[in-house]
């Protein structure tokens, strides 16, 4: 019964969606109040109407259902209860099911924080809203609907793929999808702004928080995604350049200039038709990443969705809805207008630069990930492009970008004079180039990368915080680049660091014996079964000294999912913030022995401190006071003419 | 228009052409390098009886389907029936290895399964897998009357994949 209300929600959903987006596009156009007034009840009952749905399927979950097909694909009743509820999102139905749910969250958001927008701006909004929520909906209902009955019902279920069970589960996806899913609320505003053909700094000031909070969202799913890779797969690595990882990675790059971008449009007026075409790219780079993982055309670890029909539906949703925006932006582009000029040296030029940076990393990242494909599709050969080719084109494209960052904050709108920049800014350049030097010598070995990444960072840090030299009092928004930046800066210094100075070893150890890596003695003392729930295990005691002291005990475990009988790796990591020791078991050898990998990994948790840091800096950028979404219209409009 | 929204929508039209020809490909289909080349011969003890070998050379002449199985492979139990049913019509003899298992459960196994070869060789170690690119089990070789490999199957043998590939090909290679 659950099950068929969940359908039935689904359904209605839908219709609400298609009833949505015609009478809001249409009243908006005809300057329709009456109709127009349907959008806002229409958003947030679509809203309810899907988060309806979903809480049928984690109910199903619960309660073991196993005559619905979904549940018996991804759960088991002896899976642990947060996992069932995770599970919902586990495989490929749930997860679009997911992806529909935030689209309704950010919808209801948006009809609840746009009462000092123009009644046609919002409906438009809400109107493409609700199309692409009818495009997923219809997606889920005739392709993968998560409800399908299984007839007769199974005994059990297949279980939750081991791994996907963990804590990163019940979180990475939500996140990222708010993310993804995010920037599709400034689509649009941008296909609302070219339909009524205003683009205007007011449209760029409206789009901003928006886009600032997807982008924090993603931020935040990424970095955890990264961080459940690490402690998850067992090998110790951070970001594998996976096409599934670069499809979530491209939007973000895209949103990054994109906010950037945003900020000349709404304070100077040039930009703007770079500007929404950055807004288009952010949302389509998400659906293409969709598409990506769904449709199976690229191999990859997340790939769990092979079925054509699927990949026609999803391929022809992404080429109606970016087609669209496109063949609108073409027709309306004659009416954008450029925005106010500026000089060589200024703060628009070096966003310029920014925004080409950033834009070239997103397109060698698209490149590269969709190059095999392509050779494929020529017929030219298989092969698989792999971090070699992202590393040797990246590195040296975020490397001045990151240059930049220290000075365009400082400089000024329109024209700003060389001499001028580098006077506020030579303190900074002396004292981050020296410690860059140096530091590396108090690490071990002097590298040159090493010391060109931690000049890099210093200089991030030293010139941001030349920003606050003449004044605290600054905006909240202020701080937020200010703090964000920081955040990158302290993302280089951990992925610099641990690029350089990580170390690892191998060894057949039997109990008694140990390893000795980087000062530090790994001892293996014995291995005992310890069985959980769903899975067999044997569990390692190593523990862990240095010059005779204990430091810790680890017990890193070797893990059988008894459904699927796959084996699994569950690393044990000691945490620390200048270095994490990290412990995995392999295979049992001969003769009692097992093989154990120790690493260490100095300054690695830096890169996810830095994401949350520079996730942190949106959260205060968005909130900043003139975003508030109460305050008066007129006061608004009277600070756009000022 | 513009010229420069036109490239934009040129280019988003050349991209979902490249993603819609991409969808008809299979990423997971490996083409072997050893198409077209000599089969790696060996000489291997039987599976029934260890004191008997059986060399690749024995086979030249005719065509003949070599299957990459081992009783832990739960995929072969998928392909088995279907083997079983190309074992009756007698269409091509398929000559079994037996990839890094134990003699005892490999006989198990075709107690329990049924054997669809003409005969199994054992291969324990997986030395000659190595030889032939083994890295899933199961897979199938077609190997023509010179001894040259014409078709390699990755993962299990369907009714589809003998009907519409190795069937005719083994039909077109017995006529050559």
């Amino acid at each position: 019964m659950i099950p068929e209300l969940g359908q039935v929600a689904l359904s209605l959903a839908l219709a609400v969606a298609l009833f949505l987006s015609a009478t809001s596009l249409y009243g908006a156009q005809r300057s329709s109040a009456s109709l127009m007034a349907f959008s806002r009840p229409a958003a947030q009952g679509l809203a309810l109407l899907v988060a309806f749905a979903f809480g049928c399927l984690v109910r199903s979950f619960v309660a073991n259902d196993f005559s619905v097909a979904y549940v018996a694909m991804n759960s088991n009743s002896a899976l642990p209860l947060h996992y069932r509820v995770a599970g919902a999102w586990g495989g490929h139905e749930g997860s679009l099911l997911l992806w529909t749910l935030m689209l309704g969250v950010w919808m209801s958001a948006v009809s609840l924080f746009s009462r000092h927008l123009p009644e046609e701006m919002t409906a438009r909004v809400l109107g493409v809203m609700g199309l692409i929520s009818a495009g997923f909906l219809a997606f889920m209902l005739f392709t993968s609907n998560p409800f399908d009955r299984l007839l007769p019902a199974a005994a059990d279920g297949r279980d939750l793929n081991p791994l996907l069970q963990d804590p990163g589960m019940v979180l990475h996806p939500p996140m990222l999808y708010m993310g993804y899913v995010g920037f599709s609320v400034a689509f649009s505003f941008a296909v609302a702004a070219l339909l009524a053909g205003r683009l205007d700094a007011t449209w760029a000031r409206w789009s901003r928080p928006w886009t600032t909070v997807a982008w924090m969202f993603l931020t935040v799913g990424i970095a955890l995604g990264s961080g459940w890779a690490y402690y998850e797969l067992g090998w110790g690595g951070w970001w594998f350049w996976d096409p599934v990882e670069n499809a979530s990675f491209m939007p973000w790059l895209c949103g990054t200039a994109l906010i950037h971008s945003l900020a000349v449009t709404e304070k100077r007026g040039a930009f703007r038709s770079w500007t929404v075409l950055l807004a288009i790219f952010a949302f389509a780079l998400s659906l293409l990443g969709t598409f990506l993982v769904r449709s199976g055309v690229l191999t990859s670890v997340h790939a769990f969705a092979v079925d054509p029909k699927r990949g026609v539906f999803i391929l022809g949703l992404f080429a109606l809805f970016v087609g669209g925006a496109l063949a609108l932006y073409a027709w309306r582009t004659a009416r954008i207008g450029l925005g106010g000029s500026f000089s060589a040296v200024s703060r628009e030029s070096l966003l310029l630069s920014n925004n080409v940076l950033l834009a070239a990393a997103a397109g060698t990242v698209f490149l590269g990930t969709l190059y095999p494909l392509a050779l494929d599709a020529l017929g030219a050969g298989k092969i698989s492009v792999g971090p070699p080719y992202f590393e040797t084109v990246f590195a040296p494209l975020m490397a001045p970008a990151l240059f930049l960052m220290g000075v365009g904050p400082l400089a000024r709108w329109k024209h700003s004079g060389l001499p001028e920049l580098a006077v506020l800014l030579r303190w900074a350049l002396a004292v981050s180039f020296v410690l860059g030097m140096l530091l590396p010598l108090a690490l071990g070995t002097w590298k040159p990368m090493v010391g060109f990444g931690l000049f890099l960072a210093l200089w991030i840090v030293l010139s941001s915080l030349t920003t606050l030299r003449k004044s605290l009092r600054q905006t909240r928004a202020h701080y937020g680049m200010v703090v964000a930046h920081i955040g990158v800066a302290v993302f280089v210094v951990g992925v610099t660091v641990v690029k350089g100075y990580d170390a690892e070893k191998d060894a057949a150890l039997r109990p008694g014996e140990s390893l000795e890596l980087g000062g530090y003695v790994f001892a293996l003392e014995g291995i005992a079964n310890a069985n959980g729930p769903n899975y067999q295990a044997a569990r390692a005691t190593v523990s862990v000294t240095r010059d005779g002291k204990p430091i810790t005990v680890l017990y890193p475990e070797r893990r059988i999912y008894t459904v699927q009988q796959n084996p699994m790796t569950e690393a044990a990591i000691d945490t620390g913030l200048t270095r994490d020791l990290y412990v995995s078991l392999g295979d049992p050898l001969e003769r009692g022995a097992w093989l154990v990998k120790a690493q260490v990994k100095p300054f690695i948790d830096w890169i996810w401190g830095g994401c949350l840091v520079m996730a942190l800096g949106g959260l205060l950028a968005a909130t900043d006071r003139r975003y508030r979404f109460n305050v008066k219209k007129e006061t608004i409009l009277a600070e756009a003419r000022a | 228009m513009s010229a420069r929204a036109l490239w934009v929508l040129g280019i988003f039209i050349a991209l979902v052409m490249l993603l819609a020809v991409g969808l008809t490909l299979n990423p997971r289909e490996v083409p072997s390098p050893l198409v077209g080349k000599a089969a790696p011969p060996f000489e291997l003890p039987l599976l029934r009886d260890p004191d008997k070998t059986f060399t690749t050379k024995e086979r030249l002449g005719s065509v003949w389907l070599l299957n990459v199985w081992a009783s832990w492979c739960v995929s072969c139990r998928e392909e088995h029936p279907v083997l079983l049913e190309l074992a009756k019509t007698g269409a091509v003899p398929v000559y079994g290895l037996n990839y890094k298992d134990r003699r005892e459960d490999g006989l198990r196994w075709l107690a329990a399964y049924g054997d669809p070869y003409h005969l199994s060789v054992v291969d324990p170690q997986g030395r000659i897998g190595i030889d032939y690119g083994v890295y899933g089990v199961p897979e199938t070789y077609v190997i023509d009357k010179r001894g040259v490999i014409r078709y390699k199957q990755i993962g299990p043998v369907t009714r589809e994949v003998l009907a519409q590939k190795i069937l005719p090909l083994v039909g077109q290679l017995s006529r050559e």
